[in-house]
């Protein structure tokens, strides 16, 4: 291009410009001074710490704009650590800015490209060291070390198999069965239909039977939230309908997206929201997905009543609930 | 009684005596008079409370909510919502609504303490529903476990109101309000009430003791010192990553130019 | 001789009669560094991970990374008597009964949250000025890896106290795993030691947390580091710099000071949001149970995009022959994020085949002198920032009276037509600041003041700029789109093909600009003038 021919002429590094500091000697002096100032700052802020850390309560709570109450003792901790930090640098920078030279040197660079005289040599030598071992030759060789190199990396992808069981059926099961009570979480206390009035809901698990505790991989997989509505609110099909018990309507917490625990439910809307990816799910139409990412409804757990009144599972959950896996048929 | 004889001719004593008289009189009246009839008054005084109630409720509300309470096209019945509905929904500012938005926001009440009980007492003569309670009936201080609370707050109300009580979205515009000015009673009559978009928690499944002890937990939220600083909203990390970007990156951007720029 | 002047020969002979290192120092103490505050990014990074370091080392010696189920009964009074794993209550205990530990934690985190922000903007700073073309392309692949393993670490390092927020996101990371085609469910079950949560998790990712990456980290660094120093810093053009040399100050001491200094200062604004600002509350989230959840659940802002992107996705999934495949999951979760980071590492040899550029390059561009690169960037930028909004959504919709429904509907759309417009809307601001420089080049700055002609006229005085803008200005190479050969007339098809094709076109958009005023023209005008 025509530019590259008649381009401005680089009229080369500007003139270098003195500080004030390098003709001055007031001017030398007082930047001294002022870096001087700034490490006693740097030294008061560790000697605030120290004090913080020896002789603050930890209990003490001062008022403060925009903080509130606030820990006096993380504060002044905090304060006098940044303080004496910051102020380090700053006596640092300073001084190098006022005080050290400021005049600009040039370095020359070099290609990184090594001289062809090099580069034909180096071929040369593996070349030349390469062929002495004769791994050209030797496909005997070449090919063994190659499936033993092969073989090698597969060790420990090996040796990692016992990090985890086998999933198994893991993924298609939960603790409900037939006939199990469904009871308060937290409380453990089981429920009677009476016990909802329309537009309430229950956080609830399965009744634990005798000798068992709850561990948190049960909850990960139990949690079912219990709705009540009018039964004439229901948009559902005749067996759904038949999994529900005088408007109430159970379905399970873990959301059918990524497992977050479902349990924002509007009352007036119903519908039920996820907090993580905002997956909506209207809870008259079996918690059909409305909005959001999740591409399946809640399970929904068919419940009914014992023989003593109390609510109950009709029968385990007829899919699996919680995210998708590879192995999930529906 | 020789003492005392000894002023029965002060010339105070005629009128002394006669006070004494008729404060012992007058004494033994309404104490006689009062218990038997106790109950008697207070229906007296529900009465006229209904009826100023009623008054009350034909003009403030009744456009919405109908001349008898049973709803209308845009507001809904509020036969057998009870008084604790009546009382949290106006004792919030919510009731009467000021436009027809996504939900009613929390404002400076309409109605003074009287006028919403009396509100409270029309409504809750129309049918049975949840009863109003008084900040004193609610002994949280007393009975109430923060802990258990907390536990209770995060299975049952995090999910909307967010970990610290600061409310978040729901669907549609629509979001559960922030705690921070919640009163004990307000919170109470939420959970029985369920107002708007909040669900009911049923005396069965939350306990009025689990109840209290989630007002005690949340008390203990509105008044959560800073621990470690300013609270940036108890929102979680979005603003923690805005401060980052701001102050954070802000500052050492500033200081970085400073250093770079050549000293006069 | 003085006796100090004794003591640092005697150390010196000591040290260099053992290493032959005087030789090295000599010359490498007088290394020269251009001064640049945009060149303190990356340090900004390098000196958070030493704060990391040092605070991560102070957070082990409290910190019990296990999952085993406790009762509480420290200081905080609102989680008295709660069962939680030995992670969380060893974070209240650091927080609330170690002096100093809350601190300690808050620096940590702010660090972190610093750490990224400083990558990012060094990142945006190297691409701009084109700061990664040859012979640079290794260390942009090492900051990309940085940047990569970096989020992973945050995401590590918030997991750890096994709060309700990070038990929420470690719950969505298993989601993911979960959701991989054949062999996800194995894969979950493998990381976590059995079903989720299960008590092996967190102390595994301690391990990989504090001893794994911080060594690759570490590694890596050294290497990125040691490029820079071999093959010496980039240099904004201007008077004086060239090619083929480096304008700066020497290491010792001017470059030793200010780095060192900056250290500090970085140390010290990182300690004092820590003193000031309250970041993971984690005694306020409450122990992790997966059947309880905050709204408002979200990740640390550099996973934020992710979340974003996962949150707008179609719900999309596969039933096929007893299989499923998430597509809501993978698509989001994985391809895209694995698309955008392949490409971004792959950038420096995309833009070098487009251009047909072989050249070594240590003079940076000025991004509006490589309209086509800037224009990528803000684009990419773009999508980035769209994904990030919608995974704070919900926090912005009470903040800002919206709905998250209209923001998650807004981003869906402008996920994909945002990004366009800003590459173009881009383009033309780079051209049409090219065509200010030529006309200030040519013309000079306009004064303000005004001028009466003898004929009445009145004209505004234009100030000639001085050489050394012009030659700033000036001094970039302008590159040529690659000329493809036609078809011959005889239908004989040009070797090149179809990807020769495409070549030209892309080159031919990377070439787009305003031709530089030469020093011909100028004088031209001048000439005219006068």
């Amino acid at each position: 291009m025509s530019n590259e021919i008649s381009k401005f002429t680089d009229p080369g590094l500007p003139e270098h410009v003195h500080r004030r500091a390098d003709s001055d000697p007031k001017a030398a002096k007082r930047a001294e001074q002022q870096v001087a100032i700034l490490f006693l700052l740097s030294a008061a802020g560790t000697v605030l710490t120290i004090y913080a850390y020896i002789f603050m309560k930890s209990n003490t709570f001062i008022f403060l704009p925009v903080l509130g109450d606030t820990n006096a003792q993380q504060l002044a901790l905090g304060v006098g650590l940044a303080l004496s930090l910051f102020f380090i640098g700053m006596a640092a920078v300073h001084w190098a800015k006022t005080l050290m030279p400021d005049t600009e040197v040039i370095a020359e660079r070099h290609e990184f490209r090594s001289e062809d005289v090099d580069r034909a040599d180096f071929v040369a030598t593996v070349k030349e060291q390469g062929g002495s071992a004769g791994l050209g030759r030797r496909t005997l060789i070449k090919r063994t070390m190659g499936l033993s190199l092969g073989l090698l990396g597969l060790a420990p992808l090996v040796l990692l198999r016992d990090l985890g069981p086998m999933p198994k059926k893991y993924f298609n099961t939960t603790d409900w069965k037939s006939g199990t009570r469904l009871v308060t979480d937290p409380g453990d206390r089981p429920i009677k239909p009476e016990d909802l009035e329309v537009g309430a809901v229950a956080q609830v698990l399965p009744e634990l039977t005798s000798g068992t505790e709850r561990t948190l991989e049960n909850i990960g997989k139990d949690a079912v939230l219990l709705i009540r509505l009018r039964p004439e609110d229901f948009n559902l099909d005749a067996e759904r309908l038949s999994w529900t018990h005088e408007g109430i309507i159970a379905f399970s917490k873990i959301c059918s997206h990524m497992g977050c625990a479902v349990a924002l439910y509007e009352q007036q809307t119903k519908h039920l929201l996820c907090p993580c990816h905002q997956s909506t799910f209207d809870v008259t139409r079996a918690a059909k997905v409305i909005f959001g990412p999740a591409a399946r409804p809640l399970p929904q757990l068919a419940i009914t009543v014992d023989a003593d009144g109390f609510l109950v599972a009709q029968k385990p959950f007829t899919e699996p609930i919680g995210p998708s896996f590879w192995e999930r048929s529906s | 009684m020789k003492h005392l004889s000894r002023y029965r001719r002060h010339r105070f004593a005629a009128p002394a005596l006669i006070l004494a008289a008729l404060f012992t009189l007058g004494t033994t009246f309404s104490l006689a008079s009062a218990l038997p009839n106790k109950a008697h008054m207070e229906a007296t005084s529900q009465s006229t409370l209904v009826s100023e109630g009623k008054q009350i409720f034909a003009r403030g509300c009744s456009s919405c909510h109908g001349l008898n309470a049973e709803g209308g096209t845009i507001a809904p019945s509020l036969i057998g919502v009870g008084a604790a509905s009546v009382d949290f929904q106006v004792g919030t500012g919510r009731m009467p609504m000021a436009d027809m938005s996504q939900q009613a926001m929390r404002k400076k009440p309409l109605y003074n303490e009287q006028e919403t009980a009396a509100l409270a007492a029309y409504v809750a003569s129309l049918a049975p529903g949840p009863a109003s309670v008084t900040n004193e009936q609610l002994t949280w201080e007393r009975d109430g476990n923060v802990a258990q609370g907390g536990q209770l707050f995060r299975t049952n109300c995090a999910m909307c109101h967010n970990f610290a009580a600061q409310g978040g979205a729901l669907t549609l515009g629509k979001y559960a309000p922030s705690l921070m000015g919640s009163e004990p009673k307000q919170i109470y009559e939420a959970m029985i009430t369920g107002p708007q978009s909040m669900p009911v928690f049923a005396d069965k499944t939350i306990t009025p003791a689990e109840k209290l002890s989630i007002i005690k937990w949340i008390k203990a939220a509105q008044s959560e010192p800073s621990l470690g600083g300013a609270a940036l909203g108890r929102v979680g990390p979005v603003t923690e990553g805005l401060l980052v970007w701001t102050l954070g990156l802000g500052l050492l951007v500033g200081v970085a130019v400073w250093l770079a720029s050549k000293a006069r | 001789m003085s006796v100090k002047d004794r003591a640092v020969g005697g150390l010196a002979n000591y040290v260099d009669e053992r290493t032959g290192a005087a030789k090295w120092l000599k010359k490498n103490l007088t290394k020269v560094f251009p001064d640049h505050w945009s060149f303190m990014l990356g340090e900004i990074a390098l000196y958070s991970f030493i704060i990391l370091l040092l605070t991560g080392t102070f957070l082990t010696f409290w910190f019990d990374p296990s999952q085993r189920e406790v009762i509480y009964n420290g200081n905080y009074a609102p989680l008295s008597q709660v069962h939680m794993s030995a992670a969380y209550a060893s974070t209240l205990r650091i927080s609330f009964e170690v002096r100093g530990g809350l601190l300690m934690r808050q620096i940590h985190h702010w660090a972190a949250l610093i750490f990224m922000a400083a990558i990012v903007v060094h990142l945006l700073r190297v691409f701009f000025t084109g700061a990664f073309r040859k012979p640079r392309e290794f260390n942009w692949l090492i900051g990309v890896g940085l940047l990569t393993l970096g989020i992973v670490e945050g995401f590590l390092g918030y997991s750890l106290p096994d709060d309700l927020l990070s038990g929420t996101g470690i719950r969505i990371a298993e989601a993911i795993l979960q959701a991989i085609p054949v062999v996800g469910s194995y894969l979950a079950f493998f990381a976590f030691g059995g079903p989720f949560p299960g008590t092996a998790f967190i102390p595994r990712i301690y391990t990989v947390h504090v001893l794994l990456l911080p060594g690759i980290f570490l590694g890596l660094i050294t290497i990125h580091l040691m490029l820079v120093w071999y093959q010496k810093h980039t240099q904004y053009p201007g008077p004086g710099r060239t090619e083929k040399n480096v304008v700066g100050y020497p290491l010792m001491p001017v470059y030793m000071a200010k780095a060192g200094g900056f250290f500090f200062i970085v140390f010290g604004v990182t300690a004092f949001l820590g003193a000031v600002a309250s970041i993971n509350p984690i005694w306020l989230y409450g122990p992790y149970t997966p059947g309880q959840i905050s709204a408002g659940s979200q990740p640390d802002w550099y996973m934020g995009w992710l979340d974003g992107l996962v949150r707008m996705s179609p719900p999309l999934e596969t039933h096929a022959f007893g299989h499923t495949i998430s597509w809501n999951i993978l698509i989001p979760g994985l391809i895209l994020p694995g698309i955008l980071f392949t490409g971004m590492a792959l950038y420096p040899f995309i833009e070098s085949w487009m251009t047909g550029d072989k050249r070594e390059h240590h003079l940076l561009d000025r991004p509006r002198n490589a309209p086509n690169r800037t224009a990528l960037g803000v684009m990419s930028l773009t999508f980035m920032i769209i994904s990030l909004i919608n995974g704070g959504n919900d926090v912005i919709a009470t903040h800002f009276h919206l709905t998250i429904n209209q923001i998650m509907w807004f981003t869906r759309f402008g996920l994909f037509l945002l990004p366009p417009i800003a590459f173009v809307v881009t383009k033309r601001i780079c051209l049409s600041l090219q065509r200010a420089d030529r006309e200030l080049v040519l013309h000079g700055r306009e004064t303000g003041r005004l001028l009466m002609l003898p004929h009445g006229e009145f004209v505004e005085v234009h100030e000639p700029i001085s050489p050394e803008k012009a030659w700033t200005l000036t001094q970039h190479l302008q590159p040529e789109a690659l000329t493809v050969a036609p078809d011959d007339l005889n239908g004989v098809r040009n070797p090149a093909g179809l990807k020769g094709k495409i070549r030209a076109r892309f080159s031919m958009a990377h070439a787009e600009q305003i031709a530089a005023p030469t020093a011909k023209e100028k004088n031209e005008i001048e000439g005219g003038h006068h």
